[in-house]
C-alpha cells in the first residue's frame, strides 16, 4: 500500500494546534463556569465563591473533582448506548466549531509559517452551521434514551427552538455574506482589517445574530429545554456524575465558541481597532498580540451572555416561538432584501 | 491502492452498512440515527469529489434539519418496537412491488449511464462554490429563482399556519 507522502511538519504543527485549541477551550469554559457564578454574585450583590484557592480562582478544579467523584447512575430503563451517546454527542459538536476559526495570523518557526487556523476551508462559515446544526442530537438523544418524560419534553423543546432560531440566523448571515462575497472566515477578517468592521455596516443582522446565538446555546431567556420550575432537569433530569458534567460544560464551550464566531464575523476576530498594528509588531508579536485582541472580545461577548442571563427573566414557550417565527424571521428578512438593494445600489 | 481509495472503500461499506441496519433495526429511533450516519458518508464522498459546498449543504439541511423533524416526530410519537402495529400481508406486498419498481429504475439508470466520463477526484472545480455560485446566476438563474421562491413561500407558510385566531 503506497499512502501519499505527507508532509510530517504539517501534520505535527496541525496536530500541537488542535490540541492547544481543544485545552485551551476547556480551560476557558472552565473558568467560564467560574466567571458566571462571580459575575451572578455581583449582580445580586453577593460574594459568590471566595473559599477555594486566592479570590477562589480553585472553584472550577474544585467544581470538576466534585462532578467526577459523583456516583454514576444510568437507569436500567434507559437504552444504554444512546444514554452514553447524548453527552458525548453534545461535547463533540461543541467542541468541532473551533477548527475553523482563525485563532490568530501566522507565526513564524525556524523559517516555517505556521497558520493559527486549523482548517482554513472554502465554505468555513457553512461548516459552523453544520456543526451548530447537528448540536441538538446530543440532547434529543441523551433526552430520548433516559426514558423519562421531563427529559422528553426538554428534548423536543431544545429541537424545536433550535430549527426555529437556525432559520432567522442563517437568513441574517446571507445578509453579511452579501456583504462580504466570501465564505471563509480567514478572509473576512482580512477584509475588516481595512476599513470598518461588519457590525457598521450589518447592525440589525447582527443584532438578530446575537439573539439567535442565545437561543442556540440555550441560554437564558431561552433555556426552556431545562425550565426546572415546570421540567425538573428539562434534558438532563436522568442525569448524574461527569455525563450531567459535560451536558452542562458543553454548554459553556457553545458560549466561548459563539462568542469567538461573532468577534469574527462582526467584529474583526483578531484585529486590533483603531490602529495599523501590522506596522508596529514582527510577525510573531503580532500574532500574539492577535489572539489577546480576540480574546478581550470574547470577553466581552461572555460578559454580555451572562448579564444577560441574570437580567432577564425566561419566556413562556409560545413567546419564544412568536418571536422567532414572527418577529425575527421577517426582520431577517427585511435587511436581506435591504443589504441586497443597497449594495446595487451603492455598485 | 492511495488514500483515496481507500476512503472511497471505507466511506461505501460505511454508507451501504448503515443503509442496511437502517432498515433492519426494530426501533424507529435507531432507524434514524443509521440514517443520518448514512448522510454523514455519502457528505464524505462529496469531499472526496472535491465539492465541499455539496457536501455541507448535505449535512445541514438533510443531517441537520430534516432529520431532527424525524426524530422529533418519531420521539414524539413514542413509536417503539413494542408498540408498531403489525403489518398486513396486503401492506407488504405493495411494498416489495414499489420497492422493486425503484430498483429497476436505478439499474436501467446505472446502465445507461456513461461509464466513460472520467470521474474527477479531489482535483475537479466544478463543486467549489464559486464555479457553482456562478453556474446556478448565471445558467440556471430562473429555476433557481423559482425553487428560492417556493423554499421562501414555505416559510411564510409555516409562520401563517403557526398563526393563532
Amino acid at each position: 500500500m503506497m499512502l501519499q507522502i505527507i508532509d510530517l511538519a504539517f501534520i505535527l504543527e496541525k496536530l500541537i494546534l488542535i490540541v492547544v485549541v481543544i485545552s485551551a477551550s476547556l480551560v476557558i469554559a472552565m473558568y467560564t463556569t467560574f466567571a458566571e457564578r462571580k459575575v451572578a454574585a455581583i449582580l445580586q450583590d453577593r460574594r459568590g465563591p471566595n473559599r477555594a484557592g486566592p479570590f477562589g480562582m480553585l472553584q472550577p478544579l474544585a467544581d470538576g473533582l466534585k462532578l467526577f467523584f459523583k456516583e454514576e447512575i444510568i437507569p436500567d430503563f434507559s437504552s444504554k448506548f444512546l444514554f452514553i451517546l447524548g453527552p458525548a454527542l453534545a461535547m463533540m459538536t461543541a467542541m468541532m466549531t473551533s477548527a475553523v476559526i482563525p485563532w490568530g495570523d501566522v507565526i513564524e518557526i525556524a523559517g516555517r509559517k505556521v497558520s493559527l487556523q486549523i482548517a482554513d476551508i472554502d465554505v468555513g462559515i457553512l461548516y459552523v452551521f453544520g456543526v451548530v446544526s447537528l448540536g441538538v442530537y446530543g440532547i434529543m438523544i441523551g433526552s430520548w434514551a433516559s426514558n423519562n418524560k421531563f427529559s422528553l419534553l426538554g428534548g423536543l423543546r431544545a429541537a424545536s427552538q433550535i430549527i426555529s432560531y437556525e432559520l432567522a440566523m442563517g437568513i441574517s448571515m446571507i445578509s453579511l455574506l452579501l456583504i462580504t462575497g466570501n465564505l471563509s472566515l480567514k478572509q473576512m477578517v482580512l477584509q475588516q482589517q481595512h476599513g470598518f468592521y461588519n457590525v457598521v455596516y450589518q447592525p440589525l443582522g447582527f443584532l438578530i445574530f446575537l439573539i439567535c446565538a442565545f437561543a442556540e446555546c440555550n441560554r437564558t431567556p431561552f433555556d426552556l429545554p431545562e425550565a426546572e420550575n415546570e421540567l425538573i432537569g428539562g434534558y438532563h433530569t436522568e442525569y448524574s456524575s461527569m455525563k450531567l458534567g459535560f451536558f452542562l460544560f458543553s454548554e459553556y464551550i457553545n458560549m466561548f465558541v459563539s462568542s469567538v464566531i461573532m468577534s469574527t464575523l462582526f467584529f474583526g476576530g483578531y484585529d486590533i481597532p483603531f490602529i495599523n498594528e501590522a506596522a508596529m509588531f514582527s510577525t510573531n508579536v503580532l500574532a500574539i498580540v492577535g489572539v489577546v485582541a480576540l480574546m478581550i472580545k470574547v470577553a466581552i461577548f461572555i460578559f454580555i451572555f451572562m448579564w444577560v442571563r441574570w437580567t432577564i427573566p425566561r419566556f413562556r414557550y409560545d413567546q419564544l416561538m412568536h418571536l422567532g417565527w414572527r418577529i425575527l424571521i421577517p426582520l431577517a428578512l427585511f435587511n436581506m432584501l435591504a443589504t441586497g438593494a443597497l449594495s446595487l445600489w451603492m455598485k | 491502492m492511495n488514500i483515496t481509495t481507500l476512503l472511497f472503500i471505507l466511506l461505501s461499506v460505511m454508507a451501504v452498512g448503515s443503509a442496511v441496519m437502517m432498515i433492519t433495526s426494530k426501533s424507529p429511533v435507531h432507524s434514524v440515527l443509521w440514517l443520518i450516519v448514512v448522510f454523514f458518508a455519502i457528505s464524505g464522498h462529496y469531499i472526496l469529489l472535491n465539492a465541499q459546498f455539496l457536501a455541507i449543504v448535505n449535512i445541514i439541511v438533510y443531517a441537520g434539519a430534516i432529520m431532527v423533524l424525524f426524530l422529533f416526530v418519531v420521539m414524539l410519537m413514542n413509536l417503539n418496537a413494542e408498540t408498531e402495529p403489525v403489518k398486513n400481508y396486503r401492506l407488504q406486498l405493495v411494498g416489495v412491488l414499489s420497492g422493486g419498481a425503484l430498483l429497476l429504475i436505478i439499474i436501467t439508470a446505472l446502465n445507461k449511464m456513461d461509464v466513460e466520463m472520467p470521474i474527477e477526484l479531489k482535483t475537479g472545480d466544478t463543486g467549489l462554490i464559486k464555479v457553482l455560485g456562478l453556474n446556478l446566476f448565471k445558467n440556471y438563474v430562473l429555476p433557481f429563482e423559482i425553487s428560492s421562491v417556493l423554499f421562501l413561500s414555505a416559510m411564510i407558510g409555516a409562520v401563517v399556519i403557526g398563526k393563532k385566531d
